[in-house]
């Protein structure tokens, strides 16, 4: 039957299609939904990781020991799991191996925008990249052959659009498989393959090259890259989302429609360039297909035309094409009624994600602003903490990156308070080992732990902390306390945010004490929860209209010009205003019960 | 009456349930015969962020992501969050604009305005002249539920459309959960009246 999928749904499915038998993943936007999915599959088993190097190791593992594997992540997960992902490709697989890698054109959710194709060509395997739900199934099932025909890892490419847009796909309801008895193979040795030590991985690197020209030679006759005939004027290159803007604002043109970024097919360029006037490549990001085609000889239209920054859509495609010349200016979409009017002038300011209400980062973050610490952040939800009125955080790179910047700030001994924040999934991630080089080093920071019991921004995983599997198995819950403690750290505290009193002491005391020390913030996500308590009221004749409780950040606190007020829909209860209000002017007016975790 | 196409545009604020609304549009779509295909944004900017989720309806639907000028619907579950997206109208286009507002950072801190309804008005009114005004949240809340709005909107595009009601109603079914399937039907036939 037909289904509207996601790309990552449609993904996940053509796993499941495929007989993978194996996936690993660390949670990441936007790739996050496909191993989430991927997991409810029969037959299947699928596991959150620490992080993406591992993730990649335990699917290699799984792949020498004879079964398809795949691991999901997003673009910067491949640079954490770069490492693992070269030298697969020296030792090539059993089972076969896909890396699902979603790039994030536009940064909806990221810290960069890098163009994973690149992969290919520096880690020197092929690249599939679906256009839509239904390749990324197909292709999905093309790259597991291809991974086992030609003995390496495959890259599967998707990006933002394609993984978070839904389209139509032909799908059969997964059975409920009879438990195959499968046979346990014995591990099979073998050591010039797979252990790259230099004497062999110099034979190895000579089979990687001649597979690349085997791979190479394949591209030009495989149906994914396909040849659509059009007028002979313009000649257009393109592979994923960007094939789909293009068709639709060049409905005419011939096509050279990519289903692999790389290796690339030399003889199809030049028959393309053979059959129009001008080539013209409409890629997202990186000059990728320029640079070959230019190699090649090729003169082609690219990146002079259409950016190199940010996300393509097809206006932007149109634009770019009519300014060049490339289409008439008669092609351009007539907006609205006002035709070449401008549009009357509206103060709209813009609305920047924040902290949800009832967040216990909050409160942390309003305490270290009042220190004037120096923080030094990290990636997840408490990314948040550097947007005004907080205006809290001082630095936020990639995954665990705080902790390593705090320690080499507070070596030069600056004379600011410094503090590192880190949440939970992302201190088992990355976090962990700069802590430890700063107990080795004899460093003196203060380490926060924002512990809410999940992994947050990317849709409520679970994590090593958490006590449960993404197959919803009850496992072991590492007690981060108890972690941090067998590090030689003895200054740990932990305190539930929403106890100023206690925040306020804590801070200060750990700023203050010259030794490595460690803060756990614990406090379950409220959204996850669905944490909501009846909002309190303003009392308008004590409110004094100082604006404290407008700084704390929270939406539901809205300025009326003279006095504060609170929009109830909104608010979730969670008191923290009421605490921060210095004239009493905040009321909980309703009696109810609060949860265990409130103080 | 099968169209050429019909493109819609969800806009509001993380959590007022755009990608419900958008779900449902897309899976009617499908059981009216067309080519359909949705996108819409995850992540970061859900968390209190504008958000904005597309449906295209066709013959064959190439591109996600509609372009500026074509839109058919734009459902508007904020003032302002509609506001950023007027452009996109076509010259026929019709918009449902949901009378809330939730006040962005700048506003809630003091340090701007949100624009008065009639400002709205008057920039909607320069795209179209097909412009519903629905209080859309206060009958939600009226009903228990503001994310019911978002249904009700919904149920004043579908009036308009002139498609047969049991094709919505067999989706929301299948795409609510359980409990609150009655409750979004009556949302649902809630915009439907106020539109006809």
């Amino acid at each position: 039957m037909k289904k509207l999928l996601t790309g990552n749904e449609a993904i996940a499915y053509g796993a499941y299609r495929a007989g993978v038998k194996f996936g690993a993943a660390y949670p990441g936007t936007p790739s996050t939904e496909i191993m989430s999915n991927y997991a409810k599959y029969p037959g299947v088993y699928a596991e959150w990781t620490t992080n993406e190097k591992v993730s990649l190791d335990v699917a290699i593992g799984a792949s020498y020991a004879g079964k398809r594997a795949f691991v999901t992540m997003k673009h910067v997960g491949l640079n954490v799991a770069a490492d693992s992902l070269f030298y697969a490709v020296f030792t090539g697989v059993k089972g076969g191996l896909v890396v699902v890698t979603a790039d994030d054109p536009g940064m909806h959710s990221s810290q960069n925008e890098q163009d994973n194709r690149n992969y290919g060509k520096f880690a020197k395997l092929p690249v599939l990249e679906p256009a839509d739900s239904a390749e990324g199934a197909e292709f999905m099932g093309l790259a597991m052959e291809l991974s086992e025909t030609y003995d390496t890892p495959v890259i599967l490419r998707s990006t933002t659009r394609i993984s978070h847009s839904r389209s139509l796909i032909e799908v059969e309801e997964p059975q409920k498989l009879e438990e195959l008895e499968e046979e346990i193979q014995y591990y099979q040795r073998n050591v010039t393959k797979q252990i790259v030590m230099p004497n062999n991985a110099r034979k190895l690197h000579v089979i990687v090259e001649e597979r690349l020209r085997r791979l190479a030679e394949y591209a030009e006759t495989a149906s994914f890259n396909r040849l659509e005939p059009g007028d002979d004027e313009l000649g257009i290159v393109a592979s994923g989302v960007a094939y789909q803007y293009a068709r639709e604002v060049f409905p005419n043109a011939t096509f050279l429609k990519l289903g692999m970024a790389y290796p690339l097919p030399r003889e199809l360029f030049f028959q393309l360039a053979n059959k129009v006037k001008k080539v013209v490549v409409i890629e997202e990001l990186d000059p990728f297909y320029e640079e070959h085609l230019r190699v090649l000889g090729i003169p082609v239209i690219g990146k002079e035309v259409f950016p190199i920054t940010g996300e393509f859509n097809p206006a932007l495609i149109r634009q770019c094409a009519v300014k060049a010349g490339l289409l008439p200016s008669t092609a351009h979409v007539q907006i609205a009624a006002t035709g070449e009017k401008a549009l009357p002038a509206i103060n709209l300011s813009p609305r920047p994600p924040m902290l949800c209400p009832g967040c216990g980062y909050r409160g942390i973050f309003h305490e270290l602003t009042r220190m004037k610490a120096l923080v030094f952040g990290d990636i997840g939800c408490y990314t948040l903490g550097c947007i005004p009125p907080l205006d809290a955080t001082h630095t936020c790179g990639c995954m665990g990156a705080g902790i390593g910047v705090l320690h080499g700030v507070d070596k030069v001994e600056v004379k600011d308070p410094t503090v590192a924040v880190i949440g939970d999934s992302t201190l088992f991630h990355s976090g962990l080992a700069p802590l430890i080089n700063i107990v080795y080093n004899g460093g003196v920071s203060t380490v926060i732990i924002f512990d809410n019991r999940i992994t947050a921004m990317t849709g409520f995983q679970g994590n090593p902390s958490t006590g449960n599997t993404l197959q919803g198995k009850f496992t072991v819950a590492i007690n981060i306390e108890d972690m941090v403690r067998s590090m030689g750290i003895n200054k740990i505290d932990t305190v539930n945010p929403f106890d100023v009193k206690k925040v306020r002491g804590v801070l200060k005391d750990h700023l203050n004490t010259p030794e490595v020390s460690v803060i756990v913030s614990r406090y379950p996500c409220t959204l996850y929860n669905k944490e909501k308590y009846p909002a309190p009221i303003i009392e308008v004749e004590k409110c004094n209209y100082c604006k404290n409780c407008l700084k704390i950040g929270c939406a539901p606190l809205v300025d009326r010009e003279n006095h504060v007020e609170i929009d109830a829909i909104l608010c979730n209860g969670c008191g923290y205003c009421i605490k921060v209000c210095p004239t009493g002017a905040i009321v909980q007016d309703q009696e109810f019960e609060r949860g265990e975790c409130h103080v | 009456m099968f169209r050429e196409k019909v493109d819609f545009l969800c806009a509001g604020v993380g959590g007022q349930g755009t990608i419900l609304v958008s779900d449902i549009i897309a899976e009617a779509g499908l059981e009216l015969g067309y080519d359909v295909k949705k996108s819409e944004v995850h992540g970061m900017a859900q968390r209190g962020g504008g958000v904005e989720s597309q449906v295209r309806w066709g013959k064959k639907v190439y591109s996600p992501l509609v372009e500026q000028g074509m839109v058919d619907y734009l459902l508007g579950f904020e003032m302002m969050e509609a506001a950023r997206w007027v452009e996109f109208l076509q010259p026929d286009g019709k918009i449902m604009i949901n009378q809330y507002r939730i006040p962005p950072p700048a506003v809630t801190m003091g340090n701007a305005t949100y624009p008065p309804k009639e400002e709205f008005d008057h920039l909607f009114s320069c795209c179209t002249k097909n412009i519903m005004w629905i209080n859309a949240t206060e009958r939600a809340q009226l009903m228990g539920n503001p994310t019911l709005a978002g249904v009700i909107l919904l149920g004043a595009v579908a009036k308009d459309l002139e498609t047969p009601v049991g094709v919505w109603l067999k989706v929301i079914e299948q795409l609510v959960p359980e409990r609150f399937i009655e409750l979004n039907k009556e949302a649902f036939q809630v915009g439907m009246n106020i539109a006809g």
